[in-house]
């Protein structure tokens, strides 16, 4: 191996000449905004499209189908938006590499819209560093919004997870101000997060909690929790749960002798995802929450911005199920997003998150009430919902929008 | 006491659907001496087949009679195209073969039937009866029968018909296999026809329990290979009962130890797998191992 | 050759073919040291990572490939190492590089007590019991979350380039894992060229073999468990600093089948093949979906099939018959004069980190 050592020396040697010769890389800095031009913005974001929560890829074409839709009607103040997504696969890492490759090679104007509380979590340290906007991320962490000085460039999009619970307590306190309640969550921060602001906000009430169950995104069944909770006594079940074992739960418990008060968190109250594959019988009283309209329901077949979703998501996006209500999410996020960049007074980062800390608009896809509205210190855009119930055909929409009073 | 009944009943009905799968991964590992990653996925793609004749309004009964036979023809294909080319290498470049087959066949599924929940109906009536106290579902009962009765043709296929000796010949030793006249690249392709077959079957018994998606197999194959392995890899027989071992000591854990919970629930079988694997080193029914100088 | 050629020392062939391999590890350290200089930062970053994960795939080579023992569950490891840098580095407010030999001597101690079932359970069975450690590891994560953050996950600061450095941080961090990672190799070749490599091999054709000659098997498995773990504990270590953040999903399942495939594609029982692998697993499944988004999956497997079909043996394996054509033609020339018998291309390598390539067995029977 006397050899290895010769070329062992060759290649420090080598090393020292290049770090000699100054032949580090001069990567472009640029202006202070890249991404930016007369001509065009370019978004960024980080999606699953392979692997166990590729289900969430329509959030992807909704948003598209509204760039694309805004892109032919003029664009933003003459700009077109061009939005490159990344596939991550729901992998952390893969998201941390995306995030670099979006901000460093395709030199992205800001991130947007990136999916999944861990996937957001990874890269916000990284992307704040490099004060590159990380904005409307679609998941409902309560993170996004509860420091703004830690993270200045981040901000979530939909109601957080922490106030959607609150409002299925307030429900209760004036419907069944004595519910005994059986959860079965999510065990990830999801799940975590919508459970804890319940037990929270149902203090001092005589609301109880009084069994919990929780599940792996990986579990096949989450039948023996269902079969549990049934045995708790409970009258009221809080289901914080994804589509498929929100699905699950339902036809579980339509074939067990248990009838509780069945409270469903938006994430699996789909109608096509969720209720008619587990049965629309069985699905008949369930409460859930809803703040975007709902393309299934009849009432707003005529809406203007209904109409527009469709027949853009149609032009743009034709494989796409229409009702599939994460296609919509997507085009609501984005319509958002629009909005921002519009108001946006200089074309550089520090003005669009001055645009977007400072929101005050209707977005049409959203039920009518809802705003969307952020301050210096209201770091969270959408904080009102609907409560709904199925009536085994669709969802109708109970009383008025609630407000949410966050306490922080 | 009833709690401990239905405890016991649920898990063998989960059991159930974990010993299916299991068994097609027997069925391939005795056939062909390697661990097939992508049985779950088979299955799952066998499913979705089942659903799209059922979209064309092909009677239950005929779909799941269909299905059978595409996948049985589907996995000789496999074995043809993708497994012949590197038979005889070591298994664990096969073992690999069968991951890219997975990813593969999972991305395929989405690409082509989208990656939404989809109900599909049960093959046995909705409907449950009382036995000891505790609720059966009807559809369980039949699942269980319809395993023992799968294990029993399987025996007879292997023990008693030409082709399942051919088959059992050619996983002990394909070169004295082909000596004797056996055509050894079609005995493969029935075995891992009939293991597509049985994972088919185990699909449309399991996706009316958890609902046919893309991922659905993803969680069940785990499962079933902790079945397989506490069974003994190489019976049939071991496969369904090392799944009912599973699905009762899973669910006795998570009733009635507290601290184990719902989310460490799945620690129990893996360490009930450990401890009877420490006694018996090749599972319940495992042939033994003989060492070779 | 004939027996008596190869017994009067290394012919011509192997001479040049020692010259070959020897030019082959000089130009892979030169593209090596070079890469940071002219790639941009996110490049620079992925070889970081292909640095981090080709340490945990030639680690689980030394197991898997000379041993025979098959190993799912590497990813347990990898997050351990991983976790006990973060957890060190946030919670105790550790320097970077000290918490590297704490993740190995962590990970080595894990590895021996996983070691231990391997006594009795073999083959299959062993390697389905490794697959339960690594279903476990994300379970045991959220359930302690006190230490390990939960599912919030554990964001870690990235080691920065000290001021006389005159590199950027990625450059820095680039090379920071290149020195870590290089005597990682430089032990892997020695292990497998010593005493152990043998035994390995050795218990990998046959225990009773290797018992009879006198190898402590039950010592040999454990000690290979544990330094393989070491391997995945350091390359965990070096993937937090080059990912800066861990959580229970970070660490699914597919972590342990990746690895797996990786080093079937560099080459089993072989030392380079793990920067080979690691290079697979980093970039075909990015480049797959940059081909297409529907189809990312459906390309990555095709891509991951072929490789089994057209390399046997893996890239090393190619590369390897590739040097000795190479080798043999320039000899030849060399002398000016035919070879009088055809090169073969089953003669065994030089045995310099190869004791004969054949792959171990996860069968029962």
């Amino acid at each position: 191996m006397k050899g290895l050592r010769g070329y062992v020396w060759i290649a420090v040697l080598a090393m020292v000449a290049l770090i000699a010769a100054g032949c580090g890389r001069d990567e472009d800095k640029g202006s202070s905004s890249p991404g930016i031009t007369d001509a065009e913005i370019k978004l960024g974001g980080s999606y699953p499209f392979s692997g166990p929560a590729s289900a969430y890829k329509s959030i992807r074409d909704g948003a598209k189908a509204q760039f694309d839709f805004v892109n032919d009607n003029g664009g933003v103040d003459g700009r077109k938006i061009k939005f490159t997504t990344l596939d991550d696969a729901y992998e952390p890492p893969r998201a941390v590499q995306n995030a670099r490759r979006l901000i460093q090679q395709e030199k992205v104007f800001a991130l947007f819209n990136t999916l999944g509380t861990p996937n957001n979590l990874a890269i916000w340290d990284y992307v704040n560093k490099q004060k590159v906007p990380q904005v409307f991320v679609a998941t409902g962490a309560s993170d996004w919004g509860e420091d703004i000085a830690a993270h200045p460039y981040t901000i979530g999009w939909q109601p957080d997870y922490v106030t959607e619970a609150q409002i299925y307590a307030d429900y209760l306190k004036k419907e069944k101000p004595s519910a005994k309640v059986a959860v079965l969550y999510q065990n990830d921060g999801f799940g975590k997060d919508l459970l804890g602001g319940f037990e929270k906000a149902i203090e001092g009430s005589n609301i109880k909690v009084v069994a919990k169950e929780s599940y792996e995104v990986t579990d096949p069944t989450i039948a023996s929790q269902i079969r549990k909770l049934a045995g708790s006594g409970a009258d009221t079940f809080l289901n914080i749960t994804t589509p498929k074992f929100s699905a699950q739960a339902i036809a579980a418990i339509a074939k067990s002798d248990w009838k509780p008060l069945h409270i469903l968190n938006n994430v699996g109250a789909s109608k096509a995802l969720v209720l008619t594959p587990a049965g629309l019988d069985n699905s008949k009283g369930i409460i859930s929450t809803s703040y975007f309209k709902d393309p299934e329901d009849p009432q707003w077949q005529n809406d203007a911005a209904m109409k527009e979703y469709k027949a853009a998501l149609k032009k743009y996006s034709p494989r796409s199920n229409p009702n599939d209500p994460f296609n919509v999410y997507g085009w609501g996020a984005a319509a958002t997003m629009v909005e921002a960049l519009n108001n946006m007074k200089q074309p550089n980062r520090e003005a669009l998150m001055d645009s977007v800390r400072n929101l005050d608009t209707e977005i049409p896809i959203l039920l009518p009430g809802i705003t969307v509205q952020t301050s210096d210190t209201d770091g969270y855009p959408i904080e009102a919902m609907q409560i709904q119930r199925f009536n085994g055909d669709r969802w109708e929409l109970l009383g008025k929008v609630v407000q949410s009073k966050r306490q922080t | 006491m009833e709690e401990l009944i239905q405890t016991i009943v649920d898990g063998v009905a989960i059991g159930s659907l974990y010993g299916a799968l299991a068994l097609a991964v027997v069925l391939i590992f005795r056939s062909t001496g390697i661990v097939n990653f992508a049985q779950g996925e088979m299955a799952m793609f066998s499913t979705f087949v089942a659903w799209g004749l059922l979209q064309a309004d092909v009677p239950l009964g005929l779909a799941v009679v269909m299905t059978l036979g595409i996948a049985f023809l589907g996995g000789m294909a496999i074995e043809r195209i993708l497994i012949r080319p590197v038979e005889g290498s070591d298994p664990l470049t096969m073992a690999v073969v069968t991951l890219g087959l997975f990813i593969l066949l999972n991305s395929a599924a989405g690409w082509i039937w989208g990656f939404e929940t989809r109900s599909f109906p049960s093959i046995f009536p909705d409907d449950s009866v009382q036995l000891a106290g505790a609720d059966v579902a009807v559809e369980s009962l039949g699942i269980v029968a319809l395993l023992l009765a799968v294990v029993g043709l399987l025996y007879l296929l292997f023990q008693r018909t030409k082709i399942g000796l051919a088959v059992r010949a050619v996983s002990v030793n394909p070169e004295s296999s082909r000596l004797s006249g056996i055509s050894v690249g079609r005995t493969l392709m029935i075995g891992w026809g009939i293991a597509a077959m049985v994972g088919a079957l185990a699909g449309i018994l399991i996706a009316p329990r958890l609902f046919l998606d893309v991922n659905f197999m993803g969680g069940v194959l785990i499962y079933s290979f902790a079945a397989a392995t506490l069974g003994g890899f190489d019976s049939p027989f071991g496969a369904v009962v090392g799944g009912w071992v599973i699905g009762v000591t899973e669910n006795l854990a998570s009733t009635y130890v507290d601290f184990i919970g719902s989310d460490l629930k799945i620690l129990v079988p893996l360490t009930v797998i450990l401890a009877v694997l420490l006694i018996r080193p090749s599972g319940l029914f495992g042939s033994h191992e003989v060492a070779r100088a | 050759m004939s027996a008596a050629a190869a017994a009067a020392g290394p012919s011509p062939v192997e001479r040049t073919e020692q010259r070959l391999r020897l030019a082959a590890y000089g130009l892979v350290l030169l593209i090596a040291v070079a890469i940071p200089f002219f790639l941009g930062s996110y490049r620079v970053g992925q070889f970081t990572l292909v640095l981090a994960y080709s340490v945990a795939v030639l680690g689980l080579n030394l197991l898997v490939g000379y041993g025979g023992l098959v190993s799912l569950g590497h990813g347990a490891f990898f997050a351990l190492g991983a976790y006990t840098s973060a957890i060190l580095i946030e919670e105790a407010g550790l320097p970077h590089l000290m918490t590297v030999p704490i993740a190995a001597a962590v990970c080595f101690a894990a590895g021996f007590v996983l070691g231990l079932p391997a006594l009795r359970i073999r083959g299959l069975y062993l390697a389905l019991v490794t697959l339960a450690v690594a279903i476990a590891v994300p379970q045991l994560i959220k359930r302690f979350d006190g230490l390990t953050g939960g599912t919030q996950g554990l964001n870690v600061a990235q080691p920065t380039a000290p001021g006389w450095v005159p590199l950027a941080d990625d450059q820095f961090l680039y090379f920071l894992t290149l020195v870590l990672a290089i005597p990682m190799f430089v032990l892997a070749a020695n292990l497998v060229r010593g005493r152990t490599g043998r035994a390995l091999v050795a218990m990998r054709e046959s225990e009773v073999a290797a018992k009879a000659m006198g190898v402590d098997l039950a010592r040999l498995k454990t000690s290979a468990f544990a330094i393989s773990s070491l391997y995945a504990g350091v390359a965990g270590s070096l993937y937090v600093f080059s990912i800066g953040f861990v959580a229970p999903e970070s660490f699914p399942l597919t972590v342990s089948f990746a690895f797996l495939a990786a080093i079937v594609v560099g080459g089993l029982a072989t030392i380079g093949g793990a920067i080979f692998g690691a290079l697979f697993i980093e970039f075909v499944p990015i480049y797959a979906s940059d081909v297409s988004d529907a189809l990312a999956g459906v390309i990555y497997g095709a891509v991951l099939i072929a490789f089994m079909y057209a390399l046997h043996g893996g890239v090393m394996g190619v590369l390897r018959g590739t040097g000795r054509r190479l080798a043999s033609r320039l000899s030849r020339e060399k002398r000016k004069e035919p070879l009088d018998e055809p090169p073969q291309p089953n003669v065994a390598p030089a045995a310099s980190d190869s004791p004969a390539t054949r792959p171990p067995t996860i069968t029962g029977s």
